[in-house]
């Protein structure tokens, strides 16, 4: 069943990307990208391997810089910032990484409490910890407050990554192949948890993948990275509906083997 | 081939002066790390801790034991804790405490900060609001360039203890009369001298170990990379600076 999309206000767009182009020396990995994210949307990013998907996110939120073209976020141009001024439009951005990134020599309660004790200082203890409570049982792992990253499972460290987005109440989530390398049934339990984030946090999203499963769980529009453009966009149906060998290389390739 | 070798360990040289700099720059910039600081020194000073007590007693021992002799051949074995407090205070602790420190605790920062940069916990930080310069590389070269002066301090009065021991079994000189010897020969120049050089070597130390992590390139061999050029760049520099300081010293001493 495909999602509705009444919750989307196409009027606004929260990221608006134009022209934007990377390279690393001789390799050009971005080529003239334009995107669009609306308020409320979560866009899937579909693309093969080593195109340039996280590298995409990275511009968005300041990790990397752009060599050309507009990266605007939240009605900011990114590239224009200045050190604080980024550095508060990231607290408005959850960037949820490929493979976690939660810091190993914390527990997962402290994992959590990072970012809210380092920038919101007039916190108390309690509210501290209702905060923590909240977001770890909207992701459903209340129970590994006090374990170490070391002994989650990949999906567990996944989810603990999100939910430490979450804290700060982003208005953006970008989530890095929050699928990738886990079983299906923990797939679909991802999926689940990022189309809640979408409800109940009023999140925009965009969400990396190449699991088309994931794509066409959480999408509510779709756009694929070939060759450092995006080329094709739309629903699912309508991605694969294509005669580009390159797409149906992906769909076969997802399908099949 | 050599020359090539050569210009890259001149980049890196250009890079590090560039790390350098960037930590002078935020130092002064609040926020202040203070409890992140406090924290990085306590876990220096409990990991060398053990491993310098026991080399700084048996530097002692085995250095006094290996001076006698000579001293002997002049009938001067009563100038022995005199000799030793030099060596010691002036050379042997703030080395013996430097070299240590950058085996264990140099390599220690430069894998911790590798694996954190490798597995994107360093980005994670930057892009939660959290300047990981200043909260990890600031608040570790702090915490070394205080703590290997504390710490060679230590290794100095183990040294002498374990120097005191071997000279009360072979000459039965009293524990008041060695000591009042040690501080009869020992100047404050040459205290004052021992713990800026060791800050200096704390610093290196302390810098040297970030700019490995912080650098180092993708993959897990990247890490085990950093720890061990944290360890082996750190004691050439630590040998170098050693040499300087004598030399300034000398110039000073005239
Ligand atoms: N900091 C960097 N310096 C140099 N090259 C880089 C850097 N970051 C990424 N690249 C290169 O850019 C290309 C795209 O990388 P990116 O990580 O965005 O791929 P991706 O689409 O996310 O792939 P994957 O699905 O494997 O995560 C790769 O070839 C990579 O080697
Ligand atoms: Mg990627």
């Amino acid at each position: 069943m495909e999602k509705q999309l009444s919750h989307i206000n196409y009027q606004n767009p929260v990221i608006n990307i134009v022209g934007l182009r990377k390279s690393f020396g001789d390799l050009h990995i971005l080529r003239g990208v334009d995107l669009k994210l609306f308020e409320g949307e979560n866009l899937v990013v579909l693309g093969r391997s080593g195109t340039g998907k996280s590298v995409l996110i990275k511009i968005v939120s300041g990790l990397l810089s752009a060599d050309e073209g507009s990266v605007n976020v939240l009605g900011q141009e990114v590239g224009d910032l200045d050190e604080k001024a980024l550095m508060s439009l990231r607290l408005r951005i959850g960037f949820s990484f490929q493979n976690s990134a939660l810091y190993d020599s914390m527990t997962v309660r402290e994992n959590l409490e990072f970012p809210l004790v380092r920038n919101k200082r007039s916190l108390t203890r309690t509210e501290i910890d209702r905060e923590v409570h909240e977001v770890l049982d909207s992701v459903g792992l209340l129970q590994a407050l006090n374990q170490m990253p070391s002994e989650l499972s990949g999906g567990q460290r996944k989810r603990i990554g999100i939910a430490r987005t979450l804290i700060l109440r982003p208005d953006i989530m970008l989530y890095d192949e929050p699928t990738a390398g886990l079983d299906p049934i923990t797939c679909t339990e991802i999926n689940n948890l990022i189309n809640e984030v979408q409800q109940i946090y009023k999140t925009s999203s965009i969400i990396i993948t190449h699991d088309l499963t994931c794509a066409k769980e959480v999408g509510d529009r779709i756009v694929m990275l070939l060759d450092g453009k995006f080329e094709r966009q739309g629903r699912f149906n309508d991605i694969f509906d294509s005669d580009d060998a390159r797409v149906k290389a992906f769909y076969d390739y997802n399908f099949i083997a | 081939m050599i020359s090539k070798k050569i210009d890259q360990k001149l980049i890196q040289l250009g890079d590090l002066h560039h790390f350098i700099m960037r930590f002078f720059k935020e130092l002064f910039m609040p926020p202040y790390e203070f409890k992140e600081i406090i924290n990085q020194c306590y876990e220096i000073g409990v990991k060398s801790l053990p491993l310098i007590s026991l080399t700084g007693f048996i530097t002692g021992i085995v250095f006094t034991n290996q001076s006698r002799p000579s001293l002997e051949d002049f009938g001067a074995t009563a100038m022995l804790p005199s000799l030793i407090a030099i060596a010691i205070v002036r050379a042997l602790a703030p080395l013996v405490t430097a070299l240590i420190a950058a085996g264990k605790v140099g390599s220690n920062i430069g894998a911790e900060l590798g694996s954190m940069k490798v597995t994107e916990q360093i980005d994670a930080m930057e892009v939660s609001g959290t300047n990981p310069f200043k909260f990890l590389v600031v608040s570790r070269v702090l915490a070394t360039t205080v703590m290997i002066p504390i710490l060679s301090c230590y290794t100095g009065f183990v040294g002498l203890m374990g120097s005191f021991l071997n000279v009360y079994q072979h000459e039965s000189v009293s524990f008041i009369s060695f000591f009042d010897q040690v501080f009869e020969t020992v100047t404050f120049l040459d205290i004052f001298q021992a713990i800026i050089k060791a800050a200096f070597f704390g610093f290196t130390i302390g810098i040297v170990g970030c700019y490995q992590g912080y650098n180092s390139s993708k993959g897990t061999e990247g890490v085990g990379k950093a720890a061990n050029a944290a360890v082996v760049a750190s004691m050439f520099l630590i040998f170098i600076e050693e040499q300087l300081v004598v030399m300034i010293v000398q110039a000073i001493r005239g």
